[in-house]
């Protein structure tokens, strides 16, 4: 039973897995760029890019049906497929953050912000690094990193309380600002649902590589 | 807690010098459907057949350590005792060259059933068991062989449920059949299982996945001599097994 093009099918789904994962990184860090350097044709270039990720996720669907319908996977190779199939959709979930995000940043327009951006990036920058990592760990099938990567989401939701508070109070300091706080707000949001989104990864990630379910939330 | 039906304990089985299958323990859960998979020569056929002696007929067999049925030895029973107790049905359908009833009622009569309604009662239930009857009812004197593939194989059940086994053996039962007569037989198995102990070896892995509740994979080792190498339910084989050559195995990368 030779199952050569079924090897090569199983590597190429991780390297098209890899390829939606680097564009949403990519998105991301630039809608939150856009957003700091108030870059409205930038922010259109990540709405439209949202587009291609969609398409890629739809492509890496399409292709785990068929591995499904025609080689009848099992064990690992079910886990990893599976797994793909969950991960694909928290992806393409954190690629529609990503777009929320750019979206919001045109809404915004041409007004200056209501403060300089601090917590964002810093929530963004954590949130990019948990996404890098899990990518690696899914690659390499890092188990151990898959489980320490979720204990970083901590840090996302300190930095999101504190980008409310802080936005609350500029609210009540000026009730004009409420409109773009409630905005930023929602960013705050997004970037701290890419953190969970992230968990979701890595506990799937851990189901590929043991079988063992986990819930980190 | 699963009743057993069978079970083996250190049971090897030698063709002379060579042994064929290495200190097999197993326990074969009652009205359960039980699968053996492992590459061609691995012993499952072998493993599938000690459990109604039929290994015996061959020369210069010999066995070391026990094979159980209801917690008895079964090679301190009379073979043909043993053999109405556990059935079998083999890969290709064999019927008798005879009619569709005299069939289904050979193997009561050879048991001592004279009384023709009795008979006629065991046939109708069998095939009716065997989800035969209805194709079958108004042409019972017909030559089983002028059935089909499929209907033959499913006479072949029937024939061995007749004389009220507690075990059906079946050795690879549908890799003759096409899909449909396949399929029918998957589904007959499942509900035989409410009455019956089945036990199956099959080389076709996604029928192992769909049919069976509990299985067991076997290889051969460095001496050619067919060791169990994992068992558990269906379930747990094949979404996370615990040992790296059944992995290997199910999911293609060598057999």
């Amino acid at each position: 039973m030779s199952r050569d093009q079924y090897q090569t099918d199983l590597q190429d789904l991780k390297n098209q897995m890899t390829s939606v994962v680097e564009l949403v990184k990519k998105n991301l860090k630039d809608s939150i760029r856009f957003l700091a350097s108030r870059d409205m044709k930038g922010a259109d270039l990540v709405i439209q890019s949202d587009e291609q990720v969609n398409h890629k996720c739809w492509n890496i669907e399409e292709r785990c049906i068929r591995l499904i319908a025609t080689q009848q996977p099992v064990a690992g190779d079910l886990r990893f497929i599976f797994s793909v199939l969950q991960i694909t959709n928290e992806v393409e979930r954190i690629g529609d953050y990503a777009k929320g995000i750019a979206r919001i940043s045109r809404k915004i327009g041409g007004d200056p912000l209501v403060k300089p951006l601090v917590d964002i990036p810093r929530m963004a920058d954590i949130a990019i690094g948990m996404m890098e990592d899990a990518q690696k760990a899914f690659c390499e099938e890092d188990e151990e990193s898959a489980r320490e990567i979720p204990t970083r989401d901590i840090q996302i939701d300190v930095l999101y309380r504190q980008v409310h508070r802080e936005l609350l109070t500029f609210v009540m300091e000026r009730p004009t600002n409420m409109e773009q706080c409630m905005q930023l707000d929602w960013i705050a949001h997004n970037l701290e649902r890419v953190g969970d989104r992230v968990i979701n990864i890595c506990e799937r990630i851990i189901f590929t590589i043991s079988g063992e379910v986990v819930d980190f939330n | 807690m699963e009743q057993i039906r069978l079970e083996t304990s250190e049971y090897s089985l030698f063709y002379r010098d060579f042994r064929a299958l290495n200190r097999i323990n197993l326990e074969i859960p009652a009205n359960r459907i039980t699968a053996f998979i492992g590459p061609s020569g691995c012993g499952k056929s072998t493993l599938l057949r000690s459990f109604n002696r039929m290994n015996e007929l061959i020369p210069g067999v010999r066995t070391e350590g026990s094979v159980l049925l209801d917690g008895s030895d079964i090679f301190r029973e009379d073979v043909v005792h043993l053999r109405k107790k556990v059935g079998m049905v083999f890969q290709r359908p064999n019927p008798f060259p005879k009619s569709i009833y005299d069939n289904v009622t050979y193997g009561p009569r050879i048991h001592g059933v004279r009384n023709r309604s009795q008979l006629a009662q065991i046939a109708e239930q069998s095939l009716v068991r065997a989800a035969l009857w209805d194709e079958v009812k108004d042409g019972l004197n017909k030559p089983a062989m002028s059935l089909s593939g499929g209907q033959q194989q499913r006479l072949c059940i029937a024939r061995a449920i007749a004389v009220e086994p507690e075990v059906i053996l079946m050795d690879e039962p549908a890799s003759a059949l096409d899909p449909v007569a396949t399929i029918k037989i998957e589904e007959l198995m499942n509900t035989l299982k409410e009455s019956y102990t089945i036990v199956i070896v099959t080389h076709n892995m996604q029928q192992a996945a769909r049919v069976s509740d509990f299985t067991a994979f076997l290889l051969t080792d460095e001496q050619r001599a067919g060791n169990m190498v994992e068992f558990g339910t269906t379930s747990r084989i094949f979404t996370s097994p615990t040992d790296r050559r059944t992995e290997d195995y199910i999911t293609g990368r060598f057999g």
